[in-house]
């Protein structure tokens, strides 16, 4: 056991990184923990090696910043202060009374075989996944998530199709589109719920940040280079096809976030990418006892959670960007290491970071205002729509259970139609089920992040129980 | 008309083979099971247990579950998160995967 | 389960019945069952009667509600891990049978011709077709949809109206006053907390349990499995965390592994000594399950009272309060027949089983 206090960090995306970083750059012993062969989480996802990509910054944006994050902890790993574990898929992290915390992985794509990680704290940067509101034929091969597409492009290098139609909501929208046109696929359209009169309303708090504009703008810039056909205050209500998608029905929305009837038009394509924002990972802070505010893990100033040695940086604290992730990982690194060795963290040293954290949560809450799903989407969700796309629930079931078994939260939905107990234990059906149901979006408790296989179970922790 | 592959440049190792239920399809290495599958035009590899569906990709991260696959006769493998190794024995996937 | 079963029963009896609970349908230990309807672990005694009992009265309900509740007359085996456990298990059998239970000793081919993936090596088990399975928090929706019960869900009661002689005139809740004659308290494990607002004691305590859930599966267990061990652990007094390998597969797929048991309060938190139990003994029993996937796992707290009985009936204490509660990890099972006792002393008619057993009060004696 060695004198220095180990850290470690789980998840390689932006806010695990920057959070590496700064703890290791004041001393303290890191282990990055990541499910991923390389790091750089969602948002600088890597193309796989055997492609050789010569320039995979055509695929990024901002890829300076992504060179000195590899490059410091390229760094760091050869000096031996942090140790990157890839491909460790992690199912709990278990807090131990007088002994640390033990972090529970499967090792490897197969997710088979245990490993263990032993460590005086855990900061958790676990990053968050693409929601996507259900609509009439969103089930079909070839509708996906806008984030999926972009992570398939940016890891394989393969697209979806030859005609894609963006739609939903949210600032993804938009560099996916990009992305996409530039890697040979046709747009077909840009669909985008937001009236861009709420843009204009909160045009305050965006204009705080010229970069970011700048930035949506550059992005606008190349879709209307390329002709793409957007449409703002609009919505997929239905997707065609049989055994994959042929078209969509697109329509206007009033001011109310209804569907105007009679403005439907149908527009081909065989491939449809979807987003109506994102979520936050919680499972791990969950099962740890971290207090959540809402859908997200709760921080004070220092990025802690309320339960001792706990840290947690990134959009797992909120939906917020990769600038967000950065800076909250910087702080949340920092106030790791003074804690670690029995310190209080500089104030000075983190005034920077913490003046930038507001304004890009200012930010962050702005874009989600501006971006909110169509208020009356469920209308459009007809009683036959799958709602829950792992045991196959209608969103007719859903409604039963409602209205004729007295069903008024999100448990006892799940426990009365099987909606969210099927693999993604309610990942995916959970904001739409709430919706439904008009009831809250509670968490849901996942005790396990990942499936684990019983024999792995049954010996798990053995060795530190003895 | 530009590529993924054009657009970063990419010279990649030579490509090899894999069957999908029996067919032979390239994949070049480094890539996903769902990638292969892209690149040979399948979108669907797995049929839902309660309707029989097609599904494919969905969420592409790993998170949703819709593209569950079978490789060298292991159900439930999430085609997005494995890559693909010359040889590869892929089939779709019917039921709960253990059905064979 | 249990209050559902008495709306249902009180209701076909003719009762006008309103059913109040502060949280959601099957929101209490229903929500986090297993769904066993078994005469296979009881011993002879009031129990057992009470189990042989429900059991009849769920076959009737199932042709009723059937598939909506998911039920299944699968039946259980109970295996034993050693020739000496094997001797006791059929020893218990016996006694069993001549309480009306159907129990057929199954050894060797026979045991695997019922379970084929049983671990290779067992001596033999006992096969009771009587026990059944069905969806706990499906059946408690459909049985109080059926009953036509005004349901008061998310109202808190938070005392008893009583008259001037003690006895119930109804309750008072955080959204205005029930008035009823009869109460009944089905609050399981917080069934204790009811009868102080009445006035009253009843012994209620939490004992905690979790449950592992696996992926989806084809039929591979196909009936209620379990070791032995497991009729042990239910009779034990022991607050410190015992389990013993129970397996069963379900209508939807998953197979769902208990049982584990810890007197912690209400503590929810995760318990990985708990689960890794449950898993060791799973995979024991199953090898096979070695290489499945738990995907979930939930906790519940089973009310057990001190003598491991219910309380059911008038208590003698508050004329016009009645129990229904305390039924430890077979208030499913047996939560028809007390509905159906429950409705018979509500109308005034003689119950089909002796209730001295499960009388409420029988502690406040003892206590005295």
């Amino acid at each position: 056991m060695t004198d220095r206090p180990h850290l470690a960090v789980i998840g390689a995306g932006p806010a695990g990184l920057a959070a590496t970083l700064a703890a290791a750059a004041r001393g303290t012993r890191v282990t990055l923990i990541d499910s991923a062969p390389e790091a750089g989480g969602q948002f600088y996802r890597q193309p796989a090696t055997g492609l050789r990509a010569r320039r995979p910054q055509a695929l990024h944006h901002q890829w300076r910043t992504w060179e000195r994050l590899r490059d410091s902890l390229a760094g760091h790993v050869k000096a031996g202060r942090v140790r990157h574990l890839t491909e460790h898929h992690i199912w709990l992290v278990e807090k131990r009374l007088a002994e640390g915390f033990t972090v529970h992985a499967l090792l490897g794509p197969e997710q088979e075989d245990p490993v263990t990680v032993r460590a005086d704290a855990v900061l958790l940067a676990t990053g968050g996944y693409e929601q996507v509101l259900p609509f009439p034929g969103w089930t079909l091969p070839g509708v996906l998530t806008a984030g999926g597409a972009q992570a398939m492009l940016k890891g394989t290098l393969t697209v979806p199709g030859r005609t894609a139609v963006v739609a939903g909501t949210g600032p993804l929208l938009l560099p996916v589109a990009t992305g996409l046109a530039a890697a040979g696929v046709d747009i077909a359209a840009l669909v985008e719920s937001a009236d861009p009169r709420v843009f204009l309303r909160q045009s305050r708090t965006l204009a705080a940040h010229p970069g970011k504009l700048g930035e949506g703008a550059l992005y606008a810039g190349q879709l209307l280079r390329r002709r793409t056909r957007t449409l703002y205050r609009h919505t997929v209500v239905e997707a065609h096809g049989t055994d994959r998608v042929e078209a969509v029905t697109v329509a206007a929305l009033d001011a109310e976030g209804r569907v105007r009837p009679g403005t439907g038009r149908r527009i081909p394509c065989d491939t449809l990418a979807v987003s109506h924002g994102m979520l936050a990972h919680t499972d791990l802070a969950e099962s740890l006892g971290c207090l959540l505010d809402g859908t997200h893990v709760h921080v004070d100033e220092e990025q802690r959670t309320d339960v001792p040695g706990v840290w947690a940086a990134g959009e797992t604290t909120g939906i917020g960007g990769s600038a967000l992730a950065l800076t909250e990982g910087h702080i949340a690194g920092g106030s790791a290491a003074a804690r670690l060795a029995g310190t209080e963290p500089d104030p000075e040293e983190w005034a920077t970071a913490a003046k930038s954290r507001t304004k890009l949560r200012r930010f962050a809450a702005a874009l989600d205002r501006v971006y909110r799903p169509p208020a009356h989407w469920s209308e459009q969700v007809t009683d036959d729509t799958v709602v829950c796309r792992c045991e196959e629930v209608t969103a007719g079931t859903v409604r039963e259970a409602v209205g004729e078994l007295g069903a008024g939260d999100l448990r006892t939905v799940k426990l009365l139609t099987r909606a969210g107990m099927g693999w993604c234990q309610g990942r995916m059906c959970g904001p739409a089920v709430a919706g439904l149901a008009g009831c809250d979006l509670t968490p849901s408790r996942r005790p396990f992040a990942r499936p684990v296989p019983l024999g792995v179970l049954a010996r798990a922790g053995e060795e530190t129980d003895q | 008309m530009s590529s993924p592959l054009d657009l970063a440049d990419a010279r990649p190792d030579p490509a090899f083979t894999v069957t999908l239920d029996g067919r032979e399809i390239e994949a070049l290495p480094g890539r996903t099971v769902a990638a292969a599958l892209w690149e040979a035009g399948v979108t669907s590899w797995r049929s839902t247990r309660g309707e029989g569906r097609p599904r494919g990709i969905f969420c592409g991260i790993g998170v949703c579950f819709d593209c569950l696959v079978t490789v060298n006769g292991r159900p439930n493998q999430r085609a997005c998160l494995v890559p693909v190794a010359p040889g590869d024995v892929i089939r779709t996937q019917e039921g709960t995967g253990h059905d064979d | 389960m249990v209050g559902a079963a008495c709306a249902l029963y009180a209701a076909r009896a003719g009762l006008d019945v309103i059913v109040v609970d502060r949280g959601p349908v099957a929101g209490g230990t229903t929500g986090a069952g297993e769904g066993n309807l078994l005469v296979s672990d009881k011993e002879p005694g009031p129990e057992l009667d009470l189990a042989l009992l429900s059991g009849r009265l769920w076959t009737e309900l199932a042709q009723e509600f059937g598939e909506s509740i998911e039920y299944e007359a699968k039946g259980g085996v109970v295996v034993a891990t050693s020739p000496g456990s094997l001797t006791a298990l059929e020893r218990f059998a016996d006694e069993q049978r001549t309480a009306g239970v159907t129990a057929e000793p199954v050894a060797g081919d026979a045991l695997y011709g019922l379970e084929p993936h049983l671990a290779p090596g067992l001596p033999g088990g006992v096969h009771y077709p009587q026990d059944s399975q069905v969806m706990p928090a499906l059946a408690a929706a459909r049985l109080l949809r059926a009953s036509g019960a005004r349901l008061f869900i998310g109202r808190t009661v938070t005392g008893t109206l009583r008259s001037p002689e003690g006895s119930v005139l109804g309750v008072r809740t955080d959204r205005g006053d029930i008035h009823a004659p009869a109460l009944v308290n089905a609050a399981g494990t917080w069934g204790g907390d009811l009868a102080a607002l009445a006035g009253t004691t009843l012994p209620v305590l939490p004992r905690r349990g979790y449950v592992l859930v696996t992926e989806p599966l084809p039929r591979l267990v196909r009936h209620k499995v379990y070791a032995a061990d497991y009729v042990a652990d239910v009779a034990s007094d022991s607050a410190a965390l015992q389990t013993s390998p129970v397996v069963e597969g379900t209508a939807a797929g998953p197979v769902l592994i208990g049982a584990s048991r810890e007197r912690v309060g209400f503590d929810r938190s995760f318990s990985l000594p708990a689960l890794r139990a449950l898993a060791a003994g799973a995979t024991r029993l199953f090898p096979f399950l070695a290489d499945v996937h738990a995907i979930r796992s939930y906790v519940g707290f089973r009310p057990y009272m001190p003598d491991h009985l219910p309380a059911i009936g008038p208590d003698p204490r508050v004329p016009g309060l009645f129990h229904a509660c305390g039924h430890e990890g077979a208030g499913i099972g047996l939560s028809t027949g007390t509905g159906h006792l429950i409705a018979q002393v509500l109308t005034a008619k003689t119950p089909d089983l002796d209730l001295t057993p499960f009388s409420p009060d029988r502690f406040s004696e003892e206590a005295a």
